[in-house]
């Protein structure tokens, strides 16, 4: 099998439909316009980009211009987490947190799947390497933005009760025990819906890529299979230690909470 | 600067059960005083004079300077959540996290409910059903399942009516008198304090002094 390959003007075609859609949020006074056109633009502009990067990564197979590139994703994922809080934690920490988190679930993972699963010839081979860790940043940065917004946000909203709780003889980790549980399952829902729904309501977009791209439906919902896990696992163990580093970070030495350490 | 205590300090130290020294916290301060065992002290103060920070930073959930000491022995040398039982602190609101109230009670006492005017069958009720001042009643019992030896209360009486405000005095009266526990209480009421009698505290730009039971500010 062959894949048709696209030109500009096919991609020209595509985006009218971007067009039309801002026009009738324009008619409706969503407001949404500005923000579809620019993000467009955006994916647009960065997909060019990171088509070229990879031809490059190719080209050149070197370990060290993975790590540049896995950098690269990590810290901007670590940005993005940061600018999707509402209440973010103030200094390094608001930047730390979730990078950090990301950085060791991510990596962890993707190297378990590289190593022990995948065993490909380097190791590092960017064919296998880059789809990964990719699709692991992604998920995993929404999990971790999910989950730490929603225990910064219930944390300030029920602040009182959480006092109330100390006040009580809690120590700092019971006190905010319900906050945090529900903190990590809104970062967990996201891929435990998309894994139930997976096959039946949507066809995941790897398996779908690959399909276009020629391979057999069955050893492309192999691989389907492996990234979901991989990503379920990446995205839990972040959310996990995001929502765990930053729940004790909103208590001082003392176990009072210290709302201070939010902006 | 490290505050050294004199000996008076000291024999205080060892005499009473809970020691405020040179507390400072929040514009606040520096406090000193004392209250002895089974003693109930009242504390008033215009509104905003910072009675409900003494009474947080007392309980160590306000980060404070100074020392504070009960029987003893400083709050340093005591993990928090240890402390924050044995020196307890009734919030003027009282906070319901589980479904009913019972949940919040590690055994149910009706006979307890109903010494305070509640209904006897009221831990089987939702939480969101509970009046302001049902709720109040209920955190006072749920705070004293943890036997403290401090009770710091915080206008616990503002929503009651006269009745069940002299039910809530009897039981922290026969609370301290059994237990030895000291109280500082917060209360804006006159008949109040003079019923209980007792110390009276007034806390007026950030300075407390003791006053000889009628303040001015204290009205």
């Amino acid at each position: 099998m062959q894949t048709i390959v696209l030109d500009s003007s096919d991609l020209g075609l595509a985006s009218c439909l971007i067009l039309m859609l801002a026009l009738l949020s324009r008619r409706l006074n969503l407001h949404l316009e500005r923000s579809l056109i620019i993000s467009s633009v955006r994916s647009f502009v960065q997909l060019a980009l990171v088509g070229v990067v990879l031809k490059l990564l190719f080209e050149n197979v070197h370990i060290s211009w993975l790590i540049a590139f896995v950098t690269v994703m990590l810290l901007v994922a670590g940005y993005e987490v940061r600018v999707r809080q509402r209440r973010r934690f103030t200094g390094l920490w608001g930047y730390g947190i979730g990078t950090l988190s990301m950085f060791l679930s991510t990596f962890a993972v993707t190297l378990f799947a590289l190593l022990l699963i995948i065993n490909a010839k380097p190791w590092y081979a960017p064919q296998y390497a880059i789809p990964l860790v990719g699709m692991m940043f992604g998920n995993a940065m929404n999990g971790v933005a999910l989950g730490l917004d929603s225990l910064t946000n219930g944390v300030w909203q029920q602040q009182k009760v959480i006092e109330a709780r100390l006040t009580l003889g809690q120590g700092w980790d019971e006190a905010i025990a319900d906050i945090r549980r529900d903190s990590i399952r809104s970062g967990l829902i996201p891929i435990i819906n998309a894994m139930a729904a997976a096959g039946v309501v949507s066809l995941p977009g790897m398996m779908t890529g690959q399909i276009l791209a020629g391979s057999l439906p069955v050893e492309a919902v192999k691989y389907q299979i492996l990234i979901m896990f991989l990503i379920a696992a990446g995205t839990g163990l972040g959310t996990i230690s995001a929502v765990s580093v930053g729940a004790r970070r909103l208590f001082d030495h003392r176990q009072r909470l210290s709302l201070g350490h939010l902006e | 600067m490290q505050f050294t205590p004199g000996p008076c300090l000291i024999w205080r130290r060892i005499l009473k059960r809970l020691l405020v020294d040179a507390l400072g916290c929040h514009g606040i301060g520096p406090v000193t005083f004392a209250i002895g065992a089974r003693e109930i002290a009242i504390l008033c103060g215009p509104s905003g004079a910072g009675k409900t920070v003494l009474l947080r930073a007392i309980a160590d959930l306000e980060p404070h300077r100074g020392n504070v000491y009960l029987d003893g022995c400083s709050y340093l040398d005591i993990e928090p959540p240890q402390w924050r039982r044995r020196v307890a602190m009734l919030p003027a609101e009282s906070q319901w996290w589980h479904v009913r109230v019972g949940d919040h009670f590690r055994s149910v006492d009706g006979q307890a409910f109903q010494d305070l005017g509640l209904p006897p069958d009221i831990a089987q009720r939702s939480v969101t059903l509970l009046s302001s001042g049902e709720s109040q009643r209920l955190a006072l019992l749920r705070l004293l399942q943890n036997e403290p030896e401090v009770l710091l209360l915080d206008e616990p009486t503002a929503s009651l009516d006269r009745s069940a405000a002299l039910l809530v005095e009897q039981l922290v009266k026969g609370y301290a008198e059994k237990s030895g526990a000291c109280v500082l209480w917060v209360s804006h009421a006159v008949d109040q304090a003079e019923r209980i009698g007792g110390r009276r505290f007034e806390l007026y730009h950030g300075q407390l002094k003791e006053t000889c039971g009628h303040a001015d500010h204290c009205a």
